[in-house]
């Protein structure tokens, strides 16, 4: 084993790998703690499933790189579903799971008319396979989302806690509030061939919940989900790659384990 | 320093509409700075939708019209306003606390960076005010009804506005609570200068503290001072005999 683990590294697939969770996990721990702290995981969930729509559309219009149409339709989706959220009707879950509903059934009626089968591993990503210019873009959007989140976590946080008194102090709260349903839209997007459709909600939610069991304070809350998140990332790559099994969903087990670990850690501690 | 008496907020046939649902209409209400308005009524009468209409959360017909010493415009955009809702988006299990709801209100200096030793200074300064120093580091989702509501008198008084809108709490908070809490805005009321708009549950407080009462049912229903206000047969209505003066 120890062996193998030399090994690892000496690949350049898993080099690329490696910067891809070094990359994406520390993404998905900064959206994560305002989304679990925003109560957004099912908005998140469903934006996640209008990724199919949006490469349905791609492929549709014959692009070969349905990345911009996957971003456009992402960003739509999002603010549509934003809109709909501030309306604060009781039946805001109901209308979600519903969006949520038709951004898979679409995707899949636009991509069974040339065959689902190559879009298969949208599903459950492949971060084996991602490309020196993908880790680019990603490098690039995570200096994008820690610049906007000095500038602006501050208002994002206070609009998630009461939207009345952010307004109060002025802060532009609409504005806010679409903006960061179109950053993690934006994200979701750049990230979900990587981390697969099914397990990249979990790989948002899971780090910030853990950290939510054990921290005080949102300086802690961000710190440990980010440690949570690369902890999962390195430790989910590792025992993927020695079992020889999918690192996504292993990515997101270990993630799972660090929740009900603090989980109980938090029991114990009353 | 006491109110000068010479701010003054016009509210001039406000109405608000949701959904083809008229929730206020034709509401005219003059406060002036120094005196604490009451705003009473029934479950359902628009309070708190007063509130958000000035606060420019709901669309609303009318003029609202802030003037500053001797008609002057207190400032070329719109008055300072300090609010305290009812209450927060903020369970238990949040670790969010009271320093991170006070610097996300009041300074751009990101919350999840290392703390500052001056930020922290002033805020515990400021919240000693408020009886609240020792709440700073305490989860804000885990404070009595009481707590929260001075921490959140604290932050709408950081810096001072021109004008403070309270939603007070229909339940939660415990009648030492509400003293206290009363206590604070006594003593923000005589010694600052703002006018304080006060949505109220309790009868007794009114009766006793406000300078002017608002009885709301959708319009104003009658406006006065306390005892004129409750000898109303409007209030009687809204609130039963036997509560009244």
């Amino acid at each position: 084993m120890l062996q193998a683990l030399g090994e690892m590294f000496t690949y350049d697939f898993m080099q690329r790998a490696l910067w891809g969770v070094l990359l994406i996990m520390p993404l998905f721990s900064l959206l994560g703690t305002l989304i679990v702290n925003r109560g957004m995981s099912f908005f998140s969930d469903a934006l996640g499933h209008s990724a199919l729509t949006g490469v349905g559309l791609g492929v549709l219009l014959g692009m070969t790189d349905q990345t911009p149409a996957m971003l456009l339709f992402a960003v739509v989706f999002a603010l549509l579903m934003n809109a709909i959220r501030r309306l604060r009707l009781s039946s805001t879950d109901t209308v979600i799971g519903v969006f949520s509903a038709c951004g898979v059934a679409l995707g899949l009626v636009l991509l069974s008319r040339t065959g689902f089968s190559g879009y298969q591993a949208l599903l459950i990503g492949d971060i084996l396979s991602i490309t020196n210019s993908q880790l680019w873009v990603l490098g690039g959007t995570l200096i994008a989302v820690v610049l906007l989140w000095l500038l602006c976590f501050n208002g994002f946080f206070a609009v998630s806690v009461s939207p009345s008194l952010a307004r109060s102090r002025s802060l532009p709260v609409r504005w806010l509030d679409d903006l960061f349903v179109a950053v993690v839209a934006i994200v979701v997007m750049l990230a979900i061939r990587w981390v697969g459709l099914l397990m990249i909600n979990a790989m948002l939610i899971l780090p910030a919940a853990a950290a939510r069991n054990v921290a005080r304070g949102m300086r802690g809350y961000t710190f440990l989900s980010l440690v949570f998140a690369l902890f999962s990332g390195l430790l989910g790559l590792t025992l993927s790659y020695l079992n020889g099994v999918a690192t996504g969903p292993t990515i997101v087990l270990v993630g799972a384990a660090v929740f009900f670990g603090t989980f109980l850690l938090n029991r114990k501690n009353g | 320093m006491s109110g000068c008496g010479l701010h003054c907020l016009k509210m001039t046939d406000i109405g608000v509409t949701v959904g083809g649902r008229t929730l206020l209409e034709n509401i005219n209400i003059h406060a002036h700075c120094g005196e604490l308005t009451a705003i009473i009524g029934r479950n359902g009468a628009g309070k708190s939708t007063l509130l958000k209409a000035l606060l420019g959360e709901i669309h609303h017909g009318g003029k609202v019209e802030f003037s500053g010493h001797a008609g002057a415009p207190v400032r070329n955009k719109r008055p300072r306003i300090g609010y305290v809702p009812q209450s927060l988006s903020l369970d238990e299990s949040s670790p969010a606390t009271v320093y991170d709801l006070l610097v996300s209100l009041t300074s751009a200096y990101p919350v999840f960076l290392p703390r500052r030793r001056k930020l922290v200074q002033r805020l515990r300064a400021h919240l000693e005010r408020f009886n609240a120093d020792q709440l700073l580091d305490q989860p804000a989702g885990r404070l009595s009804g009481g707590e929260l509501q001075r921490v959140l008198l604290a932050a709408a008084t950081l810096p001072c506005p021109d004008l403070l809108l309270l939603d007070e709490p229909v339940s939660g908070v415990d009648r030492a609570g509400l003293q206290e809490f009363y206590g604070l805005l006594e003593e923000l009321r005589q010694r600052e200068d703002m006018v304080i708009l006060l949505v109220s549950h309790d009868l007794e407080y009114v009766r006793t503290h406000a300078d002017r009462v608002v009885l709301l049912d959708k319009t104003v229903e009658a406006v006065g001072s306390p005892e004129q206000v409750f000898a109303t047969e409007a209030f009687s209505r809204a609130f039963g005999q036997k509560e009244g003066v």
